[in-house]
């Protein structure tokens, strides 16, 4: 900075414009409440939405993985490369997942159930408590996340989560997709298609996946806003969180467990 | 020989040597001119050139963190629009990755020996969304 330059011109430039853009939004009445635009965002995310989910397990078909597929297309999951000389069991143990369908039965009555399991998007993440480095966060709209740029690969937040839901990079990746940068020595999990959300989308692919199938399934927006869809199917139907006594408080709920 | 026409001599065929090495190369120096890149038609980068020289991976590290953590993504200072507008097309019409010999990143971080960690996760062209 310049000694001849305010000190101060730079926050007087944003309370100007801070207020322009008040104004702006005020004056009409309508724009109270910032519709959801198609744009990059260009302002940081806040704890005025939270992104969810609920799933309806009895609309989750038996051996359908459509949720699968289209998050490893759209996270790029599928070009991950087997090692040479790795068994196909051995890969598919190791190899990164997102989403996981695993069916749970019931002992008692022998009923079996069906749901994918993702990362829940705890509010209390216990993957976020044990991270040595902070790599492991919350961002303020409920998205766990990993930054890789710190994640320095120990696995503790592997090891802390009661989902399985994080996947680590074994190996050097060697195609990536410029929405999912990948690479060796990275812990990584689902975090709700979070490029699509950044550029103004409001579903995840998974959603989009099961929707097109014909089973709508999965139902995905913000929890905090009464009047999306996501919130009024929460107050209508009876909702369970997987491992609930853990008082997480997940984003992803899931009906008919 | 003396030692000053050794020096000489050596000069002289390392100056040959990056002579030949400048022509095979799509994108060395003189990137502008033997490159096909959109930033070849452009007058100057998001930010007058030689700040962008001295100051491009402060910028990077500054957006990533607010990208990741803030979710903010309409801005001139992503990587990928580095990549976007830097990376050549072959014969083929497909994206040259920037950190090939002699493309836009490699050629100057060679020169200056700095290492490029960017890619290890990153990609090199143009990709999806």
């Amino acid at each position: 900075m310049k000694i001849t330059e305010p000190t101060d011109q730079g926050r007087r430039e944003f309370i100007g414009k801070a207020a322009g853009a008040a104004a702006v939004a005020v004056a009409p009445g309508v724009f109270l409440h910032s519709v959801a635009e198609s744009a990059p965002r260009a302002d940081p995310v806040t704890s005025k939405v939270r992104w969810g989910m609920l799933i309806d397990t009895s609309k989750c078909a038996d051996g359908c993985t459509a949720c699968v597929q289209a998050c490893d297309l759209e996270n790029g999951l599928d070009l991950q490369q087997k090692p040479e000389g790795e068994t196909e069991s051995a890969w598919d143990q190791q190899r990164s997942k997102w989403i996981r369908k695993v069916k749970v039965r019931d002992n008692l009555t022998g009923r079996v159930t069906g749901m994918p399991v993702m990362c829940q998007h705890c509010e209390y993440p216990p993957c976020v408590d044990v991270c040595p480095t902070g790599a492991s966060f919350r961002r303020a709209d409920g998205v766990v996340m990993v930054d890789r740029h710190i994640c320095i690969g120990c696995r503790y937040c592997m090891m802390a989560c009661p989902y399985k839901a994080r996947s680590f990079i074994h190996e050097v990746v060697e195609v990536k997709l410029t929405s999912a940068p990948r690479g060796k020595g990275c812990v990584e999990s689902c975090n709700f298609c979070v490029h699509r959300l950044d550029n103004g989308g409001t579903t995840t692919a998974c959603q989009d996946a099961c929707a097109k199938d014909g089973h709508a399934a999965i139902l995905f927006g913000d929890i905090r806003d009464p009047n999306s869809p996501v919130s009024k199917a929460l107050a209508q139907y009876s909702s369970t969180q997987i491992r609930p006594e853990l008082k997480l408080n997940t984003g992803v709920r899931y009906h008919d467990l | 020989m003396s030692a000053s026409a050794t020096r000489r001599l050596l000069a002289t065929l390392v100056g040959v040597a990056l002579a030949a090495s400048a022509g095979v190369a799509a994108a060395d120096k003189n990137w502008k001119q033997n490159g096909n890149s959109k930033a070849t038609g452009l007058e100057q980068c998001v930010r007058p050139t030689g700040e962008i020289r001295r100051y491009h991976m402060d910028l990077l590290k500054h957006q990533r963190d607010i990208t990741v953590h803030q979710g903010v993504r309409k801005t001139t200072d992503a990587l990928a629009g580095c990549i976007d507008c830097h990376a050549n097309k072959d014969a083929q019409g497909k994206p040259v990755p920037v950190d090939a010999a002699g493309q836009f990143c490699l050629s100057c971080h060679a020169f200056a020996a700095v290492h490029l960690d960017c890619f290890q996760c990153h990609s090199t062209v143009p990709a999806g969304k």
